[in-house]
């Protein structure tokens, strides 16, 4: 008999599972970091244009406030009709109530990021200048003076 | 009672996994992870004090677009004054910034110092008004800043490529972008609302 032949039936052994939590740990632990909470619930409907070149991407998230204008989404559309609204936070507002949305939004701020403040305007396509020339103006007021016009970046038309 | 040591029984941890998964799948959920994008501009100042200022811009220095309620685009300078396509907007605009053949209906070139730098001859004094109807349609108003953004990129990149030898994006971004910057500084004047239908 040759001295490798086992005797008897062997067994398959088990896998060991025992590094799969800190596997999983590893993996939660990049989603975490590389994602951010989703924002508010958006009450209006913004498909935002789209650029090809000129378009820049916004690096640190807290530094952002959002402004979203668009017409109501079907669920408010019976109440509020069909004209485009603004939206702040979670609410539709005013453009009067820009200026005490963006106080609001620096106090919530690090005292050296507040020049940096960035207002990100998310724009449907459809919507007329004059809504937006007084979101504008009122951001002028509140000397919110960087923005930005929210835009896709067109792959297909660039050169 | 028991003799000797009684063994710790090992904790079950073959649940840890599941557990975890939960976690990571509750994260999937909750998280975005779209990066948000856009055309960033700079708003003027606010001066509720200011006075209606006689600008005296001579009329060689000043482009005007205008975007009607049609979703026209209505270029004015020195050497076009109708109503164009999109598409041609940026080489329109390239020519009244740079006026590379000194045209005397376009801009002046001037001696212009740049701090740290020196002296470079550009259209320093050139505006571009971009006067918008309250019933333009947004998408437009944002092509055409795309197209002026276009514009001035364009010719920064030239201008680098021409001086240092290089691309912008690959030009020093403490030294050297800043000066193409400064060359080709960016003069879009949007017209007070309430000034529209009254200017000019």
């Amino acid at each position: 008999m040759s001295k490798f032949r086992s005797n008897g039936k062997r067994e398959m052994p088990e896998l060991n599972t025992s590094s799969l939590p800190d596997l999983i740990f590893t993996v939660l632990f990049f989603f975490m970091m590389v994602t951010s909470m989703r924002e508010v619930e958006v009450k209006v409907q913004v498909k935002t244009p789209n650029g090809t070149t000129e378009i820049e991407k916004l690096e640190r998230k807290s530094l952002v406030s959002h402004i979203y204008i668009g017409p109501p989404s079907k669920s408010y559309r019976a109440a509020l009709g069909a004209a485009p609204r603004i939206q702040l936070n979670e609410n539709f507002a005013e453009p009067e109530a820009i200026r005490e949305f963006v106080i609001a939004e620096r106090e919530s701020m690090f005292e050296k990021d507040k020049p940096l403040m960035k207002m990100s305007l998310k724009i449907d396509k459809g919507v007329q200048m004059g809504i937006v020339t007084d979101v504008k103006q009122e951001l002028r007021k509140a000397k919110a003076l960087n923005i930005v016009y929210s835009a896709g970046i067109d792959k297909s038309q660039m050169r | 009672m028991g003799k000797g040591k009684r063994k710790v029984p090992g904790l079950n941890q073959s649940s840890t996994a599941d557990i975890s998964f939960i976690l990571l799948i509750f994260f999937l959920v909750t998280t975005s992870m779209d990066v948000d994008s856009g055309l960033a501009r700079r708003l003027p100042e606010w001066d509720p004090n200011a006075i209606e200022q006689e600008m005296t811009i001579k009329e060689r220095n000043i482009m005007t677009v205008q975007v009607n309620k049609n979703n026209e685009i209505h270029v004015k300078n020195g050497v076009i004054n109708r109503v164009i396509d999109i598409s041609e907007l940026k080489d329109i605009a390239k020519e009244f910034i740079a006026n590379p053949d000194n045209n005397p209906s376009l801009p002046v070139i001037e001696e212009y110092n740049i701090e740290d730098y020196g002296v470079v001859y550009t259209t320093i004094k050139h505006v571009i008004s971009l006067q918008t109807d309250r019933t333009t349609n947004y998408e437009i108003y944002f092509q055409v800043q795309h197209e002026l953004s276009k514009a001035y990129t364009e010719l920064r990149d030239a201008w680098a490529r021409q001086t240092f030898g290089k691309e912008l994006s690959k030009c020093d971004e403490k030294t050297e972008q800043p000066v193409a910057r400064a060359v080709y500084a960016s003069k879009i004047s949007e017209a007070e609302p309430k000034q529209y239908g009254t200017a000019q």
